[in-house]
């Protein structure tokens, strides 16, 4: 494989990339508030359908990504309102609107199906653009990729540089601490539950007016990519710029799936199909390793200095969830 | 600064429970207010009603005679009264400096370097040792009550309430708070400090309110009288039951020459012999390693070296699990009740048909009802067999953990018997305990009130740091030669003696 076919890969990467972090950021900004939206999977399929509609319908694409980012919304409201304010599971209100929001996708979708619609044409950006090596690779992509890699350093910034950030891993750790500090609990879980669905929402019109352009029903092989997001939000940390490092491994690990196929011929195909989800599951044991007695107890053996820089690496490594995440919280 | 809080005729109820049944009270600024009473007494509901954390079913608060109206605890910042609440309400993964700067308004940045500074400051000013990078779950409960009082103060608290700040904390650390607060007095703060314990209000307040099943109960100014104060929180005078010496017994649990490791821990070299019917007290500061001895005591940790016998029976049990040791009569009953050794969710009753095992696939429903009623009379528990165990106040959660021990028992592992409960149950529970040991069973057990161990043990064992102290009698103790020994002072004396003996 030459040079230059190996940076027109790379950046096919960068922008098979771009829908799971609009999705993975959407939803660790949720979680980070304390609530789990399960809805992914359906609503992604949902989103990717409506936003196709509505850009065919209007011929306009900016129509078509709101219409997706409203989609999110929608769902993300529904998962707050029945979980902060009815005080209901979201694990089985999100469980449910998947698989709701799915079959919605496949049965309102049909008059669509297999329509050729718009497309997010590429957006190169003038001088950068001809540059060698780093143009192809980073400057002649759709504004949707150049803003993904945007959304995970504002993320980054937002939650962990800003005040209003501060408050908001607060009201996702200890709701009732933040509260007790005068933080709008229920107000604000609402805002960024919202908020984090309609950033996620984004993803499915990235597939349906670019990545995977059209809407082919159930075989648009979207299908199972909402699962991913919220195992990749895991394997992230509900850190950004972990959750992108995330999203980027997977799609290397699928477009590596589909490059070794052809070399390996004697490999059953599904091996290659499926070998991204037991990787991720390995590297999400090497990044928690810090969590386990054994280590702990076998690093007290190290001196002093050694042993303090190796335990602050292992405690950024380590990924703990936030601890309200997906429980109610009632102010009195 | 000076603020004169008023409360008017504060009502509150839970259900059909009247947590504040109509209380007043009236504090003056620039001093320290006492509110004492038992566990449930209605003090904790009132605080966080002043704090606005519960809305009152009515009443009102005046602040300097002017009617406040805290709705929120947002609303009560504003109005300048700030509340320590009895669990830490802070934010362990985070750094010291980010959890000093939450829920302060400002602009979008935090300014993180400037607050930095601040809490230097402030911490500086007390004599906190606090670093602003580090992180909050390593701070002892103590150093997370500094951080949070640092932060009231620094949001403009003018009214600052602790509730139950005494409970967890070690006997330097609450001289400083107490320090700390007699300042911030002088210096025009109104101050209400909640406790259940006398000997803390008795030693800092300048006036005490006393509540009682959520009325207010009646109120005293210094010299306190300390029977006066018993029979306003109880109703009724209490005593203490008087010590009785023991004659040793057969050993029952034999350590020899035992070495433990934990990851922060090293023990090394700790011999005793518990005698029957003996109680042994384990003293020290969070953290020193009495739990991690008393945890291998019932094998839930793994000596490195040595050996536990259990001798009654000539058991070798080095190395044992824990369930060998529960057969062979060692019961363990953790600190965190309701986390390890309660199951909530599930009933009183059904913790006793859980904790006595019985036979056949079916729960044979008259009979766990009958062991229920009768279990909760002879542990005067105040609940009925279907309340849910966490619904229970913690004293009563404790007479049901000791309810729910089998009998017989050779050996009696306690962590904090009493953490968090009043004089009432105090008694009550020890009384329960020393009639486990006229029955044949010892008991060894943590604590880390000074006054419990000399109390009701026969030998104390002073851990600091992970050394131990060989086991000392408690008739040759008092509070200030214990808490010497549990700072790390004067163990050449204790050590030379023991060399000798
Ligand atoms: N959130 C609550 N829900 C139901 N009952 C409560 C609640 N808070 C307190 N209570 C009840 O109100 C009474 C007073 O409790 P509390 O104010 O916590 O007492 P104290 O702080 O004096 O120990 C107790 O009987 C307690 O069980
Ligand atoms: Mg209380």
């Amino acid at each position: 494989m030459t040079g230059d076919v190996l940076i027109v890969n790379l950046a096919g990467l960068l922008a098979s990339a771009a829908p799971l972090i609009f999705a993975v950021i959407g939803e660790t900004i949720s979680e980070r508030a304390g609530v789990i939206n399960l809805s992914m999977n359906g609503m992604i399929l949902l989103s990717a359908m409506g936003s196709f509609s509505v850009a065919l319908a209007t011929g306009s694409l900016a129509a078509g990504f709101l219409a997706g980012a409203a989609i999110g919304a929608l769902v993300a409201l529904v998962v707050a309102a029945a979980g902060i304010s009815l005080r209901q599971s979201q694990v089985a209100v999100g469980f449910v609107l998947a698989l709701l929001c799915r079959d919605l996708s496949y049965f309102l979708g049909n008059p669509v199906m297999g329509q050729v619609g718009p497309r997010l044409p590429p957006a190169p950006i003038p001088l950068l653009a001809g540059l060698p090596v780093a143009g192809p690779l980073l400057f002649r992509q759709d504004l949707m990729t150049y803003l993904s890699l945007l959304l995970v350093a504002g993320a980054w910034l937002f939650l962990f540089k800003t005040r209003p950030g501060l408050v908001l891993r607060g009201i996702g750790e200890k709701p009732e601490a933040a509260y007790a500090r005068g933080a709008r609990v229920k107000a604000l879980r609402y805002l960024y539950t919202v908020l984090g669905g309609a950033i996620a929402g984004l993803a499915g019109p990235i597939y349906s007016l670019s990545v995977k352009a059209g809407w082919k029903g159930s075989i648009s092989g979207l299908d199972g990519l909402g699962w991913i997001v919220l195992s990749i939000t895991i394997f992230g940390g509900w850190k950004p710029f972990r959750a992108a490092f995330g999203c980027y491994l997977f799609a290397l690990l699928q477009w590596l799936g589909l490059v070794l196929q052809p070399l390996l011929p004697g490999l059953p195909s599904q091996v290659l199909q499926v070998a991204p989800f037991p990787l991720m599951i390995l590297t999400l044991l090497l990044v928690n390793l810090g969590k386990a007695e054994w280590v702990e107890r076998s690093l007290a053996t190290l001196p002093g200095p050694a042993r303090r820089r190796l335990s602050r690496v292992l405690r950024a490594l380590n990924a703990t969830p936030p601890a309200a995440l997906g429980t109610p919280f009632e102010e009195d | 600064m000076d603020v004169r809080v008023e409360l008017r005729d504060i009502e509150k109820s839970f259900g059909p429970v009247k947590a504040n049944a109509g209380i007043s009270l009236d504090i003056p600024s620039g001093s320290i207010q006492g509110i004492l009473g038992e566990n449930g007494a209605g003090k904790s509901t009132l605080m966080k009603v002043l704090s606005g954390f519960i809305r009152p079913d009515s009443g009102r608060i005046l602040l300097d005679g002017k009617a406040a109206s805290i709705g929120s605890p947002a609303d009560a910042i504003r109005a300048g009264v700030g509340m320590l609440h009895q669990d830490p309400l802070d934010f362990p993964p985070l750094r010291l400096v980010d959890d000093f700067v939450l829920g302060r308004p400002g602009g979008i940045g935090p300014e993180r370097r400037s607050a930095a500074a601040e809490l230097a400051r402030l911490a500086g000013r007390f004599g906190f040792a606090l670093d602003p990078e580090g992180y909050v779950d390593a701070l002892t409960v103590g150093e997370r009550q500094q951080l949070e009082i640092l932060r009231l103060l620094w949001i403009g608290a003018r009214v600052l309430i602790l509730d139950e700040p005494t409970t967890g904390i070690s006997l330097p650390q609450k001289e400083k708070l107490f320090a700390t607060l007699r300042e911030l007095a002088s210096e025009g703060m109104t101050v209400l400090f909640v406790s259940h314990k006398l000997e803390d209000v008795e030693a800092l307040c300048d006036r005490a309110a006393v509540l009682r099943q959520g009325c207010l109960a009646g109120e005293a100014e210094p010299p306190f009288s300390s029977e006066a104060l018993v029979s306003l929180m109880f109703g009724k005078a209490v005593e203490l039951a008087p010590k009785r010496r023991l004659e040793p017994g057969r050993s029952v649990l034999a350590a020899k020459g035992v070495c433990l490791e934990s990851p922060r821990l090293r023990i090394q070299d700790l011999s005793l012999c518990v005698r029957s019917g003996e109680v042994i007290g384990l003293a020290g500061m969070e953290g020193s390693g009495q739990a991690l001895f008393l945890g291998a005591c019932a094998g839930l940790a793994r000596p490195v070296a040595g050996s536990f016998c259990l001798e009654a029976e000539g058991l070798d049990m080095t190395g044992r699990s824990h369930l060998d040791y529960k057969r062979a009569g060692v019961a363990y009953l953790p600190a965190a009740r309701l986390e390890q050794a309660l199951v909530p969710g599930l009933t009183l009753g059904e913790h006793f048909t859980l904790a006595e095992g019985g036979r056949g696939l079916f729960v044979d429903r008259k009979a766990a009802a009958k062991l229920a009623e009768e279990r909760i009379a002879a542990y005067n528990i105040k609940g009925r067999p279907e309340s849910r165990i966490e619904e229970l106040s913690g004293g009563n959660q404790q007479r049901a953990l000791l309810a729910l021990l089998t009998s017989p028992l050779s050996l009696i592992l306690v962590e904090h018997p009493t953490r968090g409960l009043d004089i009432e149950s105090t008694i009550y529970i020890w009384g329960k305990l020393k009639e486990r040991c006229a029955a044949g069973s010892s008991i060894v057990f943590i604590s880390s009130d000074l006054d419990e161990i000399l109390q009701y043990s026969d030998r104390v064992l002073v851990f600091f740091a992970g050394r131990a102290s060989p086991p000392l009698d408690a008739a040759s103790l008092d509070v200030e030669r214990l808490g010497g020994l549990i700072g790390g002072k004067g163990w050449d004396e204790i050590e030379g003696k023991a060399g000798r003996a």
